[in-house]
């Protein structure tokens, strides 16, 4: 294994680098061909994917790589170790190679979490504060008092506020585009959503903060008179509010989303969707009744992928939240997120005690993720038997 | 309830090209009548034609009139959607929907009929379905296990039982035990005689000792030559066509000339 392992190092590497960059409409693509690819009769595709899926987003989901990667070498060693029969060269080196790529991704993602641990722990440990109740954040040496409370609920107050506009728009997109559209109209949407996602972060960002942001100003304004809830409540920030990153986040996530919905339901079964059609069903029925349930694993799969993008975010969420001292629930209020709060920190990474602050802040986030990772597959797992 | 069926100067079109030409046929109530012939010959296709199926592909049309007891489903009226709640279908692959259970199969055609349907009436009729398709016996106790860890012929009758659910007036066959073993075509078979008391069944087959096991009168469709479009070529009473049919290409096809 050792071996296997420093012989394909740079095997390993591409594998995790190429994913790096997420937000390519081509990666989500290939994970769809990989593993939500799934047939029926192959239900063990669709398990495989959410690790598949998390590999394009390393700090956002790889972390559900290593309970995942035992199958897959399990799997290869049981058909090329098993006794009988002559072991081929070919097979060997092959072996090696997959176990070395999936070895590595074990170990980077290890090594990420042991940094993060070793960096933080004498920092959360000299933490004057609660350090996940605190609201407060200051990083002065020998007197470190920080706490992520604000942090954390902004962060996934963002991502579910883009997560809830952009999955059901995607939903929508994919059906359009898979059942709906003639195939002239099909081909150039889904290309406008693809490009989506090569627009830098960068761009979203300052097209947020300087652009949008202004715009929903007013939809802020209708959606606070409407009162009483306390999502709605205070409106503590003209522009950069929440909301504001929120929409800029959705608009960020929908490629990923959409492009993976497009793909598990363009692979509904033809079969399928004649037998709801010859039941008498109406097209939304049979959508419903055919597409829409063989789809629910990947659908859920890119929501999850695109979650994960969305807690990680920094940039754009970095350019377009505007910073509050007093921290409000409201989605009207501004904020800081994880990423951003360390982005908007770098200054600050002078010596080890503070920076171990913020490391500690990514421990969290990285916990999120893995957290959130596990949940997805527990959903898609739970009906397993009936995909 | 059991409805008859009549076909009058059937064209069938897959965009310009003519798949089927002028097909005329009938089909009496509460009988099986079996629709053989050569692959391409478009007897699937004129199948697809009276549940107005066909239409699910791109560009097919359908010129002439499709009569269901004396009601033409081409009608500008009519809606396909309505036409195919009448008319059941079952299809060559065993296709029970992956992601519902057994129950669930069997009253999809229910739930969309109906909107809410109480759930004790719905047992009721998933019972009865599952039992007409001589089902019942084996998956009663597990009914909320999925519809496709069925073997092929469990989830053929399976299909059966979701078509029949909804009380059509006719059943449309298309090779139904084509992906089967011999044991679970007998089961296959056994049930279409069963459902004739009720419907009115119209059976695609390759098989054509199944065609005269089975059905009561029998259609034979060719096609002159590749590109060419498939026809009606003789229609009758079964043992008539296996024994003594009129058209000479009958004959060759029967007894193996070719095809």
């Amino acid at each position: 294994m050792a071996d296997g392992d420093t012989a394909t190092q740079p095997e390993g590497s591409t594998n995790g680098a190429a994913p790096a960059r997420g937000g390519n409409p081509f990666v989500p693509r290939g994970v769809g061909g990989d593993g939500v690819g799934l047939d029926p009769t192959a239900p063990r595709a669709l398990h495989a994917n959410p690790s598949v899926v998390g590999s394009s987003q390393p700090l956002a989901i790889s972390a559900g790589t290593p309970s995942d990667a035992p199958p897959v070498l399990g799997a290869g060693s049981a058909s090329v170790g098993s006794p009988r029969g002559k072991v081929r060269i070919g097979d060997r080196i092959f072996l090696a190679l997959t176990r070395g790529a999936s070895g590595f991704v074990v170990l980077l993602v290890s090594l990420v979490a042991i940094f993060l641990v070793v960096k933080s722990l004498p920092s959360i440990l000299d933490d004057k504060v609660n350090f996940f109740t605190s609201s407060e954040w200051s990083t002065t040496a020998g007197n470190l008092r920080f706490g992520i409370a604000p942090l954390l609920y902004t962060t996934v107050a963002i991502s579910v506020l883009a997560m809830i506009l952009a999955v059901p728009t995607a939903i929508g997109i994919a059906l359009f585009i898979t059942h709906y559209a003639p195939k002239r109209v099909a081909r150039p949407v889904a290309y406008a959503i693809d490009l989506l996602a090569a627009i830098p972060s960068i761009i979203y960002g300052i097209w947020g903060a300087a652009v949008l942001a202004p715009h929903l100003a007013g939809v802020q304004r209708a959606l606070y008179h409407l009162g009483g809830f306390p999502l709605f409540k205070d409106r503590n920030v003209p522009t950069g509010s929440l909301f504001d990153g929120g929409v800029v986040l959705a608009i960020m996530i929908l490629p990923i989303v959409t492009a993976i919905s497009r793909d598990v339901f363009e692979r509904t079964p033809r079969e399928n969707i004649e037998a709801a059609l010859a039941l008498g069903s109406t097209k939304w029925e049979m959508i419903r009744m055919a597409v829409l349930p063989y789809g629910r694993g990947g659908v859920i799969s890119g929501a999850m992928l695109g979650l994960g993008r969305a807690l990680g975010e920094t940039i754009a969420v970095f350019l377009i939240l505007s910073k509050v001292s007093n921290f409000s629930p409201s989605i009207f209020s501004g904020g800081e997120t994880f990423a951003s709060k360390i982005a908007n920190s770098a200054s600050e990474f002078s010596n080890p005690e503070s920076t171990g602050a913020f490391i500690a802040a990514g421990l969290v986030l990285f916990v999120l993720t893995f957290v959130v990772n596990a949940a997805a597959r527990m959903i898609v797992n739970r009906r397993k038997d009936f995909t | 309830m059991a409805k008859s069926i009549e076909a009058k100067n059937l064209n069938v079109y897959y965009g310009k090209f003519l798949a089927v030409s002028n097909v005329n046929f009938t089909v009496a109530p509460n009988s099986v009548t079996a629709f053989i012939g050569p692959s391409g010959c478009g007897k699937s296709t004129v199948l697809r034609t009276i549940n107005r199926m066909h239409e699910v592909i791109a560009g097919a049309t359908v010129q002439g009139k499709v009569l269901l007891d004396g009601e033409d489903i081409y009608d500008d009226g009519i809606d396909p959607v309505a036409v195919r709640r009448t008319i059941g279908m079952v299809f060559q692959r065993p296709n029970p929907f992956p992601t519902m259970s057994i129950y669930d199969n069997v009253a999809a055609g229910l739930k969309l009929q109906s909107g809410r349907t109480r759930k004790a009436d719905l047992d009721g009729v998933v019972e009865k379905s599952l039992r007409s398709a001589n089902l019942w016996a084996e998956v009663k106790d597990r009914l909320s296990k999925p519809g496709a860890g069925l073997s092929g012929g469990q989830q053929q009758r399976l299909c059966i039982a979701r078509a029949i659910a909804v009380q059509p007036d006719v059943l449309l066959m298309d090779e139904p035990c084509s992906a089967l073993d011999p044991i679970s075509t007998m089961a296959i078979e056994d049930l279409i005689r069963q459902l004739k008391k009720d419907y009115t069944i119209v059976i695609v087959t390759h098989n054509m000792q199944q065609a005269a096991r089975i059905s009561e009168r029998t259609a034979f469709f060719n096609l002159s030559a590749t590109g060419q479009p498939g026809e009606l070529v003789e229609m009758g009473e079964t043992p008539k066509m296996f024994t003594t049919p009129t058209d000479k290409r009958t004959e060759d096809y029967i007894s193996g000339a070719f095809g």
